[in-house]
Formats: C-alpha cells, sequence, structure tokens
C-alpha cells in the first residue's frame, strides 16, 4: 500500500450532506474485475451530463480543482454501500485526503486500505476549510500525518485525532494481511479451541 | 460476579484472538458470505501473493447483483457482467470453495441465501462484502459488510482487524397495529435516528414489537440497520430462531443440535449491561410509512405531506432537503398519496422472502395493476421462488398484470437489465432511495411489500389499510 506522511495540494469543496457511495462510484462501474480506472467516472451522475459531456459546474471539472488531491465535503460520507471501489475512485482520481465533520463506518476503514487520509474534524473547523477551499487554485492545504496537523493558506493550523495503529500503518504503508500472519499461531489456538467449545461451526 | 454484557459484547468477547496494546482487536469469522461484485480484486490479490483461502469451509459464493431476472437459459448477455460472474465460478473452482450456480434452485441474494440454507447461525461472526450482511443479525450473529481489501484479510487469515463498536439498545414496546409490517418499522426507526444515528454502534432490537416478528420480519429490520449508520443490528434469538434453522442443510443435526441450542440459549442480554445510548419506541403509535426523499431517514407516514424545506432552520440540512426535492420532482406540501408511480418493485434482501411475497400477493389477489404501472416481483432466492410457485402466488401476480421473475438483486441498485429510466418514479420494496440507485435519474420511494401491492392497484402512493 502507499504511504501517507505528508500532503500538499488543492482541497476542493463539495458542501452535500450525507454523499454516499451510489454517488461516489455508481453501480454501472462495479463491475470491473480490476481496482484501477475509476478516476474517471468518480461521481459521474454529477460531473456529466446524461449525454456524457462534463458539467462545468460540478467542483471538480473547475480549472482549479482539476488536480485536487484533497475534498472537504459534508458530513456522513461515504454512507451506503460497503463498496471499495469508492476509495479506489478517489485515489484513482488523485485524491488522498477527505475531511469531513463525520464518515461512515465501512467506507472510513476502506480509506486506511487504500493509502487514503480520512480526516474528522469539528464542523467549525470543516466550515473553516470549506471557505478555504472555495479560493480555488489558491486553496492549497497541507496535510502532515506524522503531526496530525492540517495548515491552510493563511498558515492556520487546525489539529486532528487518528487511531495511533491506523497512524502507523498509514505512515509505513503496511498491509494488514501481513501484520495478521505473523499472529497465525493465536489463529490456530484459538481454532483448536472453537472446535472442542462449538464443534457444530 | 462477572460483568453484566449486552448480547454483542459476548459474540465479541467469544471471537477475540488478540487484543494489541492500543486496543485494536483481531476477531475470529466463523462465516464468510462472497458475491461476485466485491470479490474479484480480493481473490486477485491472493493470487498475486500466493496465499491459499484459511478456511475453504467456512465460505460460501454465489452471483446474485449481476444475474438476470429473466430467461437465463441464454446466460448473461452484459459482457462485464457475464465475466464478473464467471471470475466468480473460476474463483471458486481455483480456491476450492462451494458455489452456488446461476442454474442451482439454492442460487439467490447472498443474504437470503445464507439463512436458508442454514449457513447463518445464533452466535457466530459473519462478514460478507456488502453492506447489507446486517441482515444475518436476526439470528443473534454479529454480521456487518466489508470492504474488498478486508475480504481478502477474511479469505486470507479467516479474522479480521477491528476496534469494538459502542453498543445501542432500540426498545420497540407494544404491537405493532394491523396494515404496519416490520418495514414500516424499520423505516421510522431510521426516520428517528437519521442516516448517521447509528455511526459506531452496533444496534441491538428488544422490546414486544421485536418479539412478535417472525423471524422474516427480523431480518427486514437487522438488513436495513445499515441505513441508520450502524454496521450490525442484532435480535436475541429465542424459539422462533431454533425453529427456523432446525433442519436447514447446513445446521447443526443430532448431537450437535443439542449441544449448539444449549449455548444458543445463553446468547442474550444481562440485566443491568450497559448500554451507551437507548432509544424507546411505541409500536401502537406506527402507520404505513414512505420516502420522499434521497436518503432513507427522508421517511414519514403514508398520511403526511411532502415536507417543505423552508420550515427548516439548519441551512446545510434546508439545502439537502431542497436537494432532494428537485431530484424526486416533489412540490412541498403534497400529500404523499398523491404521487404517481410508474414501476412498483417487488423484492430485494429488504424485501424478498416467502413471507414479503404471501404479504403482497394477499394485496394484489382479485386486483389489477394500473394501466402503464410496471410491476416486478422479484424472489430473493430460487427456493423461494419454487415455494412461491407451490402455494400459487406467481398465478395471482401475473393475474393481476406484475412481472413475476428469476432471483436476484435486481432494481433494488439496477446492476443488472432492471433499472428506472430518467426521471421514473417507483414505489420500492428495496433498501436505498439514493439518487441514481435505480438508475440513473429515477426516482425510488422506500415502502413495505403490501404497500408496493396497493401502489401497483392505485397507480399512487397507497395508504394500504384503506384496501384491506
Amino acid at each position: 500500500m502507499e504511504k501517507f506522511t505528508k500532503l500538499t495540494g488543492v482541497a476542493a469543496p463539495l458542501p452535500i450532506l450525507n454523499i454516499d457511495t451510489d454517488m461516489i462510484i455508481p453501480k454501472q462501474f462495479l463491475k470491473t474485475i480490476k481496482r484501477t480506472g475509476l478516476g474517471k467516472n468518480l461521481f459521474e451522475e454529477m460531473r456529466y451530463t446524461g449525454d456524457g459531456k462534463e458539467n462545468p459546474d460540478f467542483v471538480l471539472n473547475r480549472p482549479a480543482y482539476r488536480k485536487a488531491s484533497i475534498l472537504v465535503t459534508g458530513a456522513n460520507f461515504g454512507c451506503g454501500s460497503s463498496r471499495e471501489h469508492a476509495p479506489w475512485a478517489l485515489a484513482d482520481f488523485g485524491i488522498r485526503c477527505v475531511i469531513a465533520a463525520s464518515f461512515a463506518d465501512i467506507f472510513y476503514s476502506n480509506c486506511f486500505k487504500n493509502g487514503i487520509l480520512p480526516i474528522r474534524l469539528d464542523q467549525a473547523d470543516v466550515d473553516k476549510l470549506m471557505d478555504d477551499a472555495q479560493r480555488g487554485a489558491n486553496a492549497v492545504v497541507s496535510i502532515d500525518l506524522d503531526k496530525q496537523e492540517i495548515t491552510g493558506p493563511d498558515g492556520g493550523c487546525i489539529r486532528f485525532d487518528i487511531d495511533p495503529f491506523r497512524k502507523h500503518c498509514l505512515l509505513n504503508g503496511l498491509d494488514d494481511i501481513g501484520l495478521t500472519l505473523q499472529k497465525q499461531p493465536k489463529i490456530e489456538d484459538f481454532e483448536s479451541r472453537r472446535k472442542l467449545e462449538q464443534p457444530w461451526l | 460476579m462477572a460483568k453484566a454484557r449486552t448480547l454483542f459484547d459476548k459474540i465479541w468477547d467469544a471471537h477475540l484472538v488478540d487484543v494489541q496494546e492500543d486496543g485494536t482487536c483481531l476477531l475470529y469469522i466463523d462465516r464468510h458470505l462472497i458475491h461476485e461484485v466485491t470479490s474479484p480484486q480480493a481473490f486477485e490479490g491472493l493470487r498475486t501473493t500466493g496465499r491459499p483461502v484459511r478456511h475453504p469451509g467456512s465460505t460460501l459464493l454465489v452471483a446474485d447483483h449481476n444475474v438476470p431476472t429473466t430467461d437465463r437459459s441464454k446466460g448473461i448477455e452484459n459482457e462485464e457482467s457475464r465475466i464478473q460472474v464467471q471470475a466468480l465460478e473460476d474463483n471458486a473452482r481455483h480456491f476450492g470453495l462451494e458455489y452456488l450456480a446461476m442454474d442451482d434452485i439454492r442460487q439467490g441474494i447472498v443474504h437470503i441465501v445464507g439463512p436458508e440454507q442454514g449457513f447463518t447461525l445464533p452466535g457466530t461472526t459473519i462478514v460478507c462484502g456488502d453492506s447489507h450482511t446486517s441482515t444475518h443479525g436476526a439470528f443473534g450473529a454479529l454480521a456487518f459488510g466489508i470492504g474488498t481489501s478486508e475480504v481478502e484479510h477474511v479469505l486470507a487469515t479467516q479474522t479480521l482487524v477491528q476496534r469494538p463498536a459502542k453498543n445501542m439498545l432500540v426498545r420497540v414496546d407494544g404491537a405493532l397495529p394491523e396494515g404496519v409490517t416490520a418495514k414500516d418499522l424499520v423505516l421510522a426507526i431510521i426516520g428517528r435516528l437519521g442516516t448517521a444515528g447509528g455511526t459506531g454502534y452496533v444496534i441491538e432490537y428488544a422490546g414486544e414489537a421485536i418479539r412478535k416478528l417472525s423471524v422474516e420480519g427480523r431480518m427486514t429490520v437487522c438488513n436495513m440497520t445499515i441505513e441508520a449508520g450502524a454496521r450490525a443490528g442484532l435480535i436475541a434469538p429465542d424459539e422462533a430462531t431454533f425453529d427456523y434453522v432446525r433442519g436447514r442443510p447446513k445446521a447443526p443435526k443430532g448431537a450437535a443440535w443439542e449441544a449448539a441450542l444449549a449455548y444458543w440459549r445463553t446468547l442474550k442480554t444481562d440485566d443491568g449491561a450497559h448500554f451507551d445510548a437507548e432509544v424507546v419506541i411505541d409500536a401502537a403509535g406506527l402507520v404505513p410509512m414512505v420516502t420522499w426523499g434521497t436518503s432513507p431517514e427522508d421517511v414519514l407516514p403514508i398520511t403526511a405531506v411532502v415536507p417543505d424545506p423552508a420550515a427548516i432552520q439548519d441551512p446545510a440540512k434546508r439545502a439537502a432537503v431542497e436537494r432532494s426535492l428537485a431530484y424526486m420532482g416533489l412540490v412541498p406540501g403534497t400529500p404523499l398519496e398523491q404521487v404517481k408511480v410508474d414501476t412498483v418493485f417487488i423484492g430485494s434482501c429488504t424485501n424478498g422472502r416467502i413471507e414479503d411475497l404471501r404479504a403482497a400477493a394477499k394485496v394484489l389477489e382479485g386486483r389489477k395493476v394500473v394501466a402503464d404501472v410496471r410491476v416486478l416481483v422479484v424472489p430473493g432466492s430460487g427456493l423461494v421462488k419454487e415455494q412461491a410457485e407451490q402455494e400459487g402466488l406467481d398465478k395471482i401476480f401475473l393475474a393481476a398484470g406484475a412481472e413475476w421473475r428469476e432471483p436476484g438483486c435486481s432494481m433494488c441498485l439496477a446492476m443488472n437489465a432492471d433499472k428506472l429510466a430518467e426521471g421514473e418514479r417507483s414505489a420500492s420494496t428495496s433498501n436505498r432511495n439514493f439518487e441514481g440507485r435505480q438508475g440513473r435519474g429515477g426516482r425510488t420511494h422506500l415502502v413495505s411489500p403490501t404497500m408496493a401491492a396497493a401502489a401497483a392497484v392505485t397507480g399512487h402512493l397507497t395508504d394500504v389499510r384503506k384496501l384491506v
């Protein structure tokens, strides 16, 4: 997995509540058997008109935000379906950090498996960054995961919280499965015990 | 004395393989359901790293999202869909896993197949790369949806890295009035909690109204728990649960059944156990519900009118309601009963079981679907379809003018050919009314199976209590 240490980039504002994973990547793109290539369909139905043309009003189609790497958005981002195609599409587009007051659980967890940092902040801090993000190409924001700090375009600094284990994995680009397989003896112990206690399983 | 624990705490504790110093847990997974959409990349990961599936016997594969619900003799027409289903079949063979093929009568929606086969058992941990895995919580199993990376993790290790959830109790006192179903109840609960109200929680449902629900009704309630943001819903197993499980193909038999039963009877929340949040709902006050917006929390009694955003103080919420109403093409103040529909969908992992079909058929019997309204009845599995046909329900649906289809997810998410056209409006027994969910520009009103049937015969959203 790609490491996440520091990120400096344009932050795009998307002030909509409850953006669900169907909006992030609609079902017709879930037929892929690959993880890559979904970036062009990120936010498909908001980003393109019915005839496939770009909707010029959508934030990621505006010149200043076409290369945005940070998304500042409404609460409960990523609700609905468990599809990991949502973070795959974000990552493939180039979004490495999403900032919101809250995230849906499965989406939040999926981000960490794909080198994306989801940051939960108080709504007042999200509002401040949303204002910053409205400045177009000047909406450059820096994220330092190690220090757990966001620096806005005016140099203002916002601290954020993150689970220490998830931070450790993201900073080092660690593969969960590899880590878990180191605990194989414990898994084997559990299975032996389960066989005795719940032989019907 | 041991500390009083919730049902969630008990199942959680019984599956802990390891707890790190920072509190991160390694949780053992007893049952893994897999469908074609969220698994190809996970299997690809195993192939790339040369890792085997740790417990093939704990894993069950079935294709449901992409399968056609019309004539299947020619296979799947859409190439991408066909490739995805083929990949599932290839992965089953390559890794030695049980796969229920499209022509197997046991094929169906993964969350209907699991319980039907007795793969879903009380006290187990169950995962699937699908958010509606919460359905299985109806059996007192800790069941939740996961992403594809986690699917790969479970395949390789039979465990998941997790943090414990918080406990929420939703107690539903009293009895549901006539004409009010499990679907109306869960829609009312979602309306009360909000779409993010359950985030970070596992919800245990309890109280008289929950006890009185059939096991299938409990599945409907647990199924939509994710729509309130909680990953899992739980209902303590009781005699109804055990009766449902007994004799299922994969359920324990003989002495193993007796041993299992003794354990399952301990699966309940202790008196005095702590819940981080508690919500009490009076069942007697509920009426049939319908969604008006583009989030499952946008729900009102059928007797209500379309809400007016001008009355909302919070600017972000007002903007959200304005956006929803524009998408849905609804005018504030319109009685919901006056909203006309083009399509009725009866099916899905929420409402595609035999009791759902019986309830819909009862409303449709001796009535006709209104001209120009398309009605799709899609059973949740081949076995549900067979049962319905044995009971003659298919004939009732066909005589009323509805279509009787093959099993699958169908128009719940419109990944196959069953979808709404731009601007079309449905009354749907599925679980999500998101923008574009049933087809780009499609407008979804979530309802119960009886309410869907009522809309089919009147052509507009209708209080089914007027028809029975």
